[in-house]
């Protein structure tokens, strides 16, 4: 029995661990559903536990985000093409970019009955930027005046105001939002799950809205059991063009991915997000037209630790160099069961300005070549690089082959440097301590080109853990958020994006697909650019 | 042995401090900090990091935690709030513990009735073929891992995954499957000592007396060779509800094993204590009840 433990407890982590590496995705497909549409009908869906209570402004995981976004809507949203589409809003305009006026839709209601203001969004804003708060989010309003007033910069700073005087109500149903800065696409910002607005009755208790929360979108919360499901019921007021075209959805937790396929294959569950690695190779077979195989908007890179000896004055020939020796196709193909798609840029699919090619030759395998290119670039310094991973998310097959490659094509020695759990990994990232390589991942926020570059590659953004920095081009970028309109921003950050392979702050390796599938109960599932279905129109057959 | 038990309530108190304060310390040493990884891959608002750490106390030294985490048990049994999702560790607790009680449980009856009746029928007829068969039946279970038979059960038997409302009777089956490797312990420890003692000399002592056989099997020899095989399961029972992870994770069933694998893997260190603390109360009202069955099995062990 002892002796048994620790084999089992490693068995088990690696079961549960490669449940936590979510990633979802769809072709619309015919469909495997007989019966008459139930307009009425409840479907069920596999999501995991929420990490945070169900406030809008304090979730960031998937799980929470799926549950979030069917019971708030935002202003706007986009389609498939990246195309801004209104929601809650009847228009987001701006002459300069800087001052932006929204006009709501009239006669919006919340699930609680109470009417949605100007006022409900202003409130909700002031509130989750606010630093008292504590709200994941709170960053996402830094580009609104006066947010320093409510979330100062240094530690265990109090705020001087509790609004943002950058937002402003006009009335009932107008209401403006003044920039620091002019940011052309800031309009795009909105669509994201921290922009919802929130009842009065939020503020009175915001610890049990969590557990109860009273939004605006399609669906109507109902209950929570805790680590077992949510429930959520279509909203029949709902004014929005995502009117649900069923009656509503339950959210399944299950514990392990193999789980919740078996449950889908015994049609207890009726969507999913993604397939187990265990059950990727037969998936398709399984399933038929119900597998789902659709890239979403989401990118894998390996980047490099600008702030090492080694990369510190890097030669970006040799940064291309390693790129190109990476055999993308092969590895997607086999070691991923492909279930990637190798990249050709570092702007996704499905986002504004993607272009393809935009890597032009940097992505391709050519071994001759990789190893000229490091050998005019000086080589390697120690001829060694290393791939920091996390071993928890099954990254460790696909850092062995890109390291095989690398090798085999040019020489360098190339190791993968597991740390225990994602935790681990996270840690040495920003702690800088990161000795070579890591592997690193953005989904979208925003389907605009610039949620790729800037805040990836700008000096000290979000995303740029790897400390690189680099004037002209953050100059370049500082140029493209100035742009006179949408459109020229969009083509500026696209310059930047062929511009980016004389930099190399990163090698991209593939885009991420959306594999998962559905049941006989439902039809029409599709998944949009975050790799989540669109539950609004999932419609349920009768038996 | 009111006294005796006194004494040994009282030698608990020691133990439990000692094995909270372990645990507390190796949560804290973990790599990895929970407030900055609710962030994700993006870079933590320094500020907003700062705020929740000192809303959860998490900014104070790690002595100073920890008797904040002490005295909320003891005086107000408060176990503290999850960093992630806010929620008491207690509610966190009392829907994750019920399941796996009656999880364990199960496995444990099945264990015990199963495992003692295998283990007789083999005593009794050691070196012979029902012996041997049993003994290989054992060695099979022994040597095949848990998440191999769960699997083989899930995948060619067709058994379902359990439902959410994680009624018993869909728990039987995990519950087999999870008592499985403790049950060949039991029919081997049970078969041992019950083939040893039926050469002893008090047994023969008690068919010379003319005793029928029922009663020489079922009180000489039973109470005689249970000494080991209750040793054993007193300490199985704790296992079972820890050591749950792997089962309780194929039947879909969620426990305290997912929840401590959880726990370890968000670093929630409230919840993970107040998880581990629970279950060595387990181990320790188990150790106890364990030592106070030998001497109602032997009438030769006496407390004072």
């Amino acid at each position: 029995m002892r002796g048994a433990t620790s084999a089992k407890w490693v068995a088990g982590a690696a079961i549960i661990a490669l449940a936590a590496t979510a990633c979802g995705g769809g072709d619309k497909g015919s469909d495997g559903a007989q019966g008459a549409v139930d307009p009425n009908g409840i479907f069920s869906v596999e999501l995991g536990e929420p990490e945070n209570t169900l406030v809008p402004s304090n979730t960031q995981e998937s799980n929470g985000s799926l549950a979030v976004n069917s019971i708030f809507s935002q202003l706007v949203d986009y389609d498939a093409q990246g195309k801004l589409t209104m929601v809650n809003a009847e228009s987001v305009t701006s002459s300069d970019s800087k001052l932006w006026t929204v006009k709501l839709k009239k006669d919006w209601k919340f699930h609680d009955g109470t009417p949605v203001t100007a006022n409900s969004y202003v409130n909700a804003w002031n509130w989750a930027a606010n630093v008292n708060n504590a709200q994941l989010n709170s960053s996402w309003f830094d580009a609104i005046k006066g947010y320093t007033d409510v979330h100062p910069a240094e530690k265990g700073a109090k705020p001087t105001a509790d609004k943002m005087s950058g937002l402003k109500v006009v009335d009932d149903t107008t209401f403006t939002i003044e920039l620091n800065a002019p940011l052309p696409y800031f309009a795009y910002k909105l669509g994201y799950t921290a922009y919802s607005p929130l009842p009065d009755s939020f503020f009175k208790d915001p610890k049990a809205a969590g557990e109860h929360p009273i939004g605006n979108g399609p669906y109507k919360f109902e209950s929570w059991d805790h680590k077992k499901q949510i429930k959520v019921v279509r909203y029949d007021d709902y004014k929005g063009p995502d009117k649900a075209k069923n009656g509503g959805v339950i959210f399944k937790n299950y514990t392990t991915l193999e789980v919740a396929y078996q449950d889908l294959k015994a049609n207890n569950v009726d969507v999913l997000r993604q397939i187990g690695p265990k059950d990727l190779p037969l998936y398709r077979q399984d399933l038929g037209k119900r597998a789902v195989d659709k890239p979403y908007s989401a990118i894998q890179t390996i980047a490099f630790a600008f702030y090492t000896d080694q990369w510190k004055n890097a030669n970006p020939k040799v940064l291309q160099g390693l790129s190109m020796a990476i055999d993308r196709n092969t590895i997607t193909k086999t070691v991923l069961n492909g279930t990637r798609e190798p990249a050709d840029g570092w702007v996704a699919k499905g986002v504004l300005g993607y272009q393809p090619d935009a890597a032009g030759d940097i992505t391709k395998y050519d071994p001759a070549k990789a190893k000229q290119l490091i050998q005019d670039g000086g080589g390697v310094p120690g001829n060694q690089v290393s791939i920091q991973y996390n071993s928890d998310g099954g990254h460790k097959e696909w850092v062995d082959a890109v390291c095989n490659s690398i090798t085999q094509a040019t020489g360098v020695k190339c190791v993968g440097d597991g740390k225990a759990d994602f935790q681990a990994d996270l840690q040495a990232r920003k702690g800088k301590q990161v000795k070579s390589l890591y592997r690193s991942g953005w989904v979208l926020d925003y389907p605009v080109n610039a949620n790729f570059i800037s805040d990836l590659f700008r000096t000290d953004a979000g995303g740029n853990q790897g400390g690189f920095s680099n004037k002209a081009l953050d100059e370049k970028i500082a140029k493209a958020d100035s742009a006179a309109s949408l459109d020229d921003s969009v083509k500026q950050y696209q310059a930047v994006e062929k511009d980016l392979v004389n930099y190399m702050p990163s090698i991209p390796l593939w885009y991420y697909k959306v594999n998962a599938g559905y049941s006989t109960k439902v039809s029409d599932v599709d998944y949009n650019q975050q790799g989540d279905p669109v539950l609004t129109d999932i419609q349920v057959h009768k038996k | 042995m009111g006294r005796y038990v006194a004494r040994r309530l009282l030698q608990m108190i020691p133990v439990f401090l000692g094995t909270t304060l372990l645990i507390f310390l190796m949560v804290y040493s973990l790599p990895g900090d929970p407030v900055a990884a609710l962030f994700g891959d993006k870079a933590a608002d320094p500020t907003t990091v700062a705020k929740i750490r000192h809303d959860l106390g998490l900014d104070h030294s790690i002595w100073r935690q920890y008797w904040d985490y002490m005295s909320g048990i003891v005086l107000h049994f408060d176990f503290g709030n999850q960093i992630a999702s806010g929620r008491p560790v207690t509610d966190i607790l009392s829907s994750a513990f019920p399941v796996t009680l009656r999880l364990a449980g199960l496995a444990f009856v099945f264990e015990v009735v199963v495992g003692i009746g295998l283990g007789i029928m083999a005593g009794m007829r050691a070196g012979r073929l029902a012996d041997n068969a049993i003994l290989i039946f054992t060695l099979l279970i022994i040597s095949v891992p848990v998440f191999v038979i769960g699997n083989i059960l899930i995948g060619t038997f067709g058994v379902n995954a359990v439902s959410l409302d994680e009624n018993t009777s869909e728990l039987i089956v995990p519950a087999m499957v999870l008592g499985s490797l403790s049950l060949a312990y039991v029919v081997r420890l049970t078969r041992t000592s019950m083939a040893e003692n039926l050469r002893a000399d008090y047994m023969r002592t008690a068919i010379a007396k003319g005793l029928p056989r029922r009663r020489v099997v079922g009180v000489h020899l039973m109470r005689n060779s249970l000494i080991p095989v209750v040793t054993f399961l007193g300490t199985d029972l704790g296992a079972l509800m820890g050591g749950a992870v792997v089962t309780e994770s194929i039947f879909n069933i969620h426990g305290v094993g997912g929840t401590i694998y959880e726990s370890i893997v968000r670093r929630e260190g409230t919840t993970l204590v107040g998880l581990v603390t629970i279950l060595v109360l387990v181990y320790l009202v188990m150790a106890l009840l364990v030592d106070l069955l030998y001497a109602v099995l032997d009438p030769r062990i006496r407390y004072a």
